[in-house]
């Protein structure tokens, strides 16, 4: 037995040491070196309707960069399935891409990891000034008071789709308050058909609507001091609200509690089963593909309770970011500016149906200009950005999961009280400040 | 986890049972019976070193490709693991973790609070995954032992079922689940389609995946997985046992539930001892089911403990929490083997 | 002996009850890969409204299925060869030699099979990027890397197989050889291996299967070029749409070789368990 405990001390001490003599802390970076011209690796998160339409459309534009610069940039596609995995792990070691595509939510909880490039002002300047972006968008890049580590590359924003030919057989216009809206809902929801179709199993989707809910009602999830507040009674309310188009209105088809992601929600829009979604507006290519005309839907800001503010979306969208750690500073700042230069971003928009992130430029992800119009208007005018805290991503877990919870209690024939939601709530504030 | 479950190639029999052996000895640290491992506690000591015998290298140079990938691939990760446990291995210190705090047994505690969110989430996780476990466990062990008991005896398609019976253990894992997936979709899925539209059971069709019910579902879905290898591996031990054991007690007038609890059952007994272990720890250890199953939400009563433990780690970037807790977890099945292997290692040395 | 009634009872409801829990899945996944994709988003029906192989081909499209099948292929078979070869030599070690350290090999190699995977994900990937960067050894996004973890998998549980089956090969044989002058490599290959034929195709096939169906390290360990199907085959639910059928499509096709080749050598495998016991 002793022998044992020897020799097994002895693997043990070896094993520490192999671990100290590899040391570990990450810090290196994996773009080869690829002998005269520069290299950059860059991740790109999927936008289009597969990871190879992505490249496809990247493919050309990436091309003209090194056309342009000389510096060829090797691209990977993740899905969004991978994406935050495949980002922690680079993070944790280091071994990283030079530039690479963030959900613009994430944006502070990356920064606070601190292996970021911050943007300064030379930063910005070399990639044509902070001021060419959008302001709305600029302020997704992390962290208020900070150099943010981000700067905007897609815009996105929520809004109502309806289906006119429902509106009009049942004599109705589209919805400026939310009353109205729900009222509408539960109009149409009849044979077999509802009003609403939601994500309701998509806890990122859920978050997002926690938070433009307890928007409207003025409400905010974490204070000024980066702490969190998810028990206010704003809060409870939005909550309340959203859910009860389920609960109370039964306008949502109580299946939808098993969606957990919003395409199952556009399939049921374009197939004319829900007269209304909330989705961004990238929704566009997928109801098309589904078979729905352009001119079959219009879409309206998702409106705020009679008395409420008027925010319709929260800046949805992606943003870029560079890794600290890249041995190729320049270029991928060159590659920065070159992503968000008019011209190309007039290319990008348009494939993958982005608002546009630089200021003055008129969106080119639809030729409806009604929608077109209206999207620009939410996002420029009806927006707040998610909480800017390093909790955010923790937030969107906790208090999304805790409301896929709460549906699922609804669609198996439970009742959510304002009650069950506040200690739902309590219990996710926990886990956010058990983890910080 | 890691995909090694139930896809493992069915051991053969008789290397179970000399093997077993082997193991049980290593867990118990006795040096009571084990012939093959016995001999080296006793082989000389003192002596081996000045009169060598020529070759005494070779066992090492054998074994040397193999400690290396241990090592690197093994045991080195999961002594980092366990170093990592200790550490504040939040987001802020993630991408230089050398410099992360050493905070002792702060990650251990706040898992073992369960009156806190951190600690009753981990609980019930626990508690769901143990109740998860006997289930599959016991379930598929029940099926496999069925189903080898009524192929024991020749009959025309016995061949042919034989083989069906194995093609869920030979589907690449995640088809298998992404197919159950499909199936257990509320209004779409094939599931509720045979139970009320073809069955015509009353009421609502019901949610598998979400609420309550994905318990159910989690379950279904790694018995299905699970059982055909137990199958495979009782329907080997039950080749091994003579065909005239049966024929003398058929004799004796003994019925086939008798016969089963008086032959059957006691001949498999060392298959079942090694089976039952290994069904355990790939059981409770199982990570794709739920992972392939839920996705990104997984429902409450589908919160298996590897999977909570991967959400701790990755979903709130809290790595040094997520290796407490697979520490924790670690401990907890070296304690529950340890105790399986003693106790059924007593009864042999009684029997 | 004659079968009784109860018994012809309990065997023909065992077989019917597990037949149908069996084939169902199996069914639903093969019928929806032959439906348009309108079925599968609709209400299950039994049979397609149209009968298409179109996903069958749409499937390459919307993902690069060939590419990730060819991946899988190399990384499973490599490791499972290497595997195979690291797994003999060890096992021989453990069957035929005492050795100080035996004992300890063996409980060290068993007990990783308790390790939770979450447990060495993150260090693994920290070692492999460390080994990059002292050593200049690419591991993480490269199939190299991929294969030493997928053979370290199952390379303990093969071990264990393989001493097990060592041991009942009697040891008279390769002493016999031995005093013919064989040294103990050429034993090894001229009668162990041979006499051990169904176990090292036993443990081949756990090797292989490991491989081919591995997902958490693999969806942390792979890029675009080192892609297996296993992560692959998750990439069908995009952002836009999830193609049912081309899942159900793409799940056929990655099942098909490792289906055919388990059930091809399963006489192989339960010739070899029952010749064994009779140790």
């Amino acid at each position: 037995m002793t022998v044992k405990i020897r020799t097994f001390a002895a693997a043990a001490a070896i094993a520490a040491l192999a671990i100290t003599a590899t040391g570990c802390s990450g810090g290196n970076n994996n773009s080869p070196a690829d002998g005269g011209g520069k290299t950059l690796t860059y991740w790109a998160s999927n936008q289009g309707t597969s990871l190879d339409n992505d490249k496809e459309v990247l493919t050309p534009v990436l091309q003209k960069f090194q056309d342009e610069t000389g510096v060829k940039v090797n691209l990977e596609v993740i899905g969004w399935n991978d994406l935050q995995t495949r980002i922690q792990t680079a993070v944790t070691s280091g071994q990283a891409p030079d530039v690479l595509n963030i959900g613009n939510t994430w944006a502070a909880s990356l920064q606070s990891t601190g292996a970021f490039l911050p943007f300064d002002s030379a930063a910005f300047d070399a990639i044509g000034g902070k001021d060419k972006f959008v302001k709305t968008a600029m302020d997704t890049g992390g962290v208020p008071g900070q150099d943010p580590t981000s700067v905007p590359l897609y815009g996105l924003a929520y809004g109502l789709y309806y289906n006119k030919a429902m509106f009009k057989d049942a004599g109705l216009t589209p919805p400026t308050t939310w009353e109205e809206m729900a009222a509408d809902a539960k109009a149409l929801t009849k044979d077999g058909k509802y009003g609403f179709s939601l994500a309701a199993g998509s806890y990122t989707e859920n978050s997002h609507f926690a938070f433009i809910n307890a928007a409207q009602n003025g409400a905010d999830f974490f204070d000024a001091d980066g702490k969190p507040t998810f028990t206010s009674d704003g809060i409870v309310d939005g909550i309340a609200r959203y859910l009860d188009l389920m609960q109370t209105d039964k306008a949502v088809n109580p299946s939808n509690a098993q969606y957990d992601n919003g395409t199952q929600a556009i399939n049921d829009f374009a197939n004319g089963k829900a007269a209304m979604i909330l989705s961004q507006n990238n929704a566009d290519s997928s109801i098309a593909s589904q078979g729905m005309k352009n001119d079959e839907y219009g879409v309206v800001a998702f409106p705020a309770p009679e008395g409420g503010k008027p925010i319709a979306t929260m800046v949805a969208g992606i943003n870029m970011s560079i890794f600290k750690n890249t041995k190729n500073k320049d270029a991928a700042l060159e590659f920065v500016k070159f992503m968000t230069s008019e011209a190309t971003q007039a290319t990008l928009d348009k494939s993958f149906a982005a608002l546009p992130v630089l200021d003055g430029v008129t969106p080119s992800f639809t030729d409806n200009a009604e929608e077109a119009k209206t999207f620009s208007d939410i996002y420029s005018n009806k927006s707040k950005p998610l909480p800017l805290v390093a909790a955010e991503d923790q937030f969107e877990s906790t208090v999304g999961k805790a409301m896929n919870q709460m549906f699922a209690t609804i669609a198996s024939g439970g009742t959510v009280s304002k009650a069950d939601i506040k200690s739902a709530l309590t219990t996710a504030q926990q886990a956010v400040e058990a983890a910080s | 986890m890691k995909g090694r479950g139930p896809h493992s190639a069915a051991p053969p029999l008789p290397l179970f049972q000399s093997s077993e052996e082997r193991w049980v000895f290593a867990v118990s640290a006795s040096t009571t019976t084990s012939k093959s491992a016995g001999a080296s506690a006793k082989a000389p000591r003192g002596g081996t070193r000045k009169n060598r015998r020529p070759g005494w290298w070779l066992p090492y140079a054998l074994l040397a490709p193999a400690v290396v990938f241990e090592l690197v691939i093994h045991v080195i990760p999961m002594v980092t693991g366990i170093w990592m446990s200790f550490l504040k291995l939040t987001k802020m210190f993630i991408s230089n973790w050398g410099n992360a705090p050493f905070i002792g047994f702060k990650n251990y505690a706040v898992a073992l609070d369960f009156n806190a969110a951190v600690g009753s989430g981990l609980l019930k996780s626990f508690l769901i995954t143990c109740a998860f476990t006997i289930l599959v466990v016991a379930i598929s062990w029940g099926l496999g032992m069925a189903a080898a008991v009524a192929l024991q005896r020749k009959f025309f398609g016995r061949g042919f079922f034989r083989t069906l019976f194995l093609v869920p253990y030979a589907l690449p894992m995640y088809a298998g689940i992404i197919a159950w997936k499909f199936m257990l979709q509320k209004d779409n899925g094939a599931l509720n389609h045979i139970l009320y539209d073809n069955l015509g059971l009353p009421g609502d069709k019901p949610f598998w995946l979400i609420g309550d019910n994905a318990f159910a579902a989690v379950v279904i879905v790694a018995i299905w997985r699970l059982w055909p290898f137990a199958f495979l591996m009782l329907m080997a031990g039950l080749q091994s046992i003579p065909n005239d054991v049966y024929e003398a007690s058929a004799v004796d007038g003994a019925r086939p539930l008798r016969q089963w609890s008086a032959i059957t059952l006691p001949m498999l007994r060392p298959v079942n001892m090694v089976l039952l272990l290994v069904m355990f720890l790939w059981t409770f250890n199982d990570f794709n089911t739920p992972f392939v199953l839920f996705g990104g939400s997984q429902p409450p009563a589908g919160d298996l403990i590897s999977f909570h433990i991967y959400n701790a780690s990755f979903l709130t970037w809290n790595f040094g929490s997520g290796a407490a807790m697979s520490v924790l977890l670690l401990l907890f099945l070296l304690v529950v083997s340890g105790i399986y292997l003693i106790i059924m290692n007593r009864r042999s040395h009684r029997a | 002996m004659r079968e009784t009634n109860p018994a012809k009872v309990f065997r023909i409801v065992v077989v019917t009850f597990l037949t149908i829990f069996t084939v169902i899945p199996v069914y639903v996944m093969v019928i929806s890969g032959l439906k348009p994709l309108k079925d599968v988003q609709g209400a299950f029906s039994w049979w397609p409204s149209t009968l298409t192989v179109q996903p069958y081909i749409d499937m390459w499209q919307t993902v690069p299925l060939a590419s990730y099948f060819v991946n899988s292929a190399i990384v499973a078979t490599v490791a499972t060869v290497l595997s195979l070869i690291i797994a003999i030599f060890a096992s021989y070690a453990i069957s035929r030699y005492q050795f100080r350290g035996r004992s300890l090999f063996s409980t060290t190699v068993l007990s990783t099979q308790m390790l939770p995977g979450v447990l060495f994900l993150l260090p693994l990937f920290l070692i492999f990027v460390n080994i990059n960067t002292n050593f200049g050894i690419q591991l993480v996004g490269t199939r190299t890397g991929l294969i030493i973890t997928y053979l370290t998998f199952s390379l303990p549980f093969s071990i264990w197989m393989l001493a097990g089956y060592f041991d009942g090969i009697p040891r008279e044989l390769d002493e016999a050889a031995k005093v013919d002058g064989c040294g103990p490599m050429r034993a090894l290959l001229t009668v162990i291996l041979p006499a051990a034929r169904p176990g090292l195709v036993a443990v081949a096939i756990y090797s292989f299967m490991t491989s081919w169906g591995e997902v958490l390290f693999a969806s942390v360990m792979t890029t675009d070029a080192n892609r297996t199907l296993a992560v692959g085959l998750q990439l069908y639910s995009t952002q836009t749409n999830v193609y049912w059928n081309q899942i159900m499509a793409a799940s056929v096709v990655v099942s098909i070789p490792i289906v055919i080749g388990f059930l091809l050598l399963q006489k192989n495998f339960v010739a070899g368990l029952t010749a064994g016991a009779v140790k």
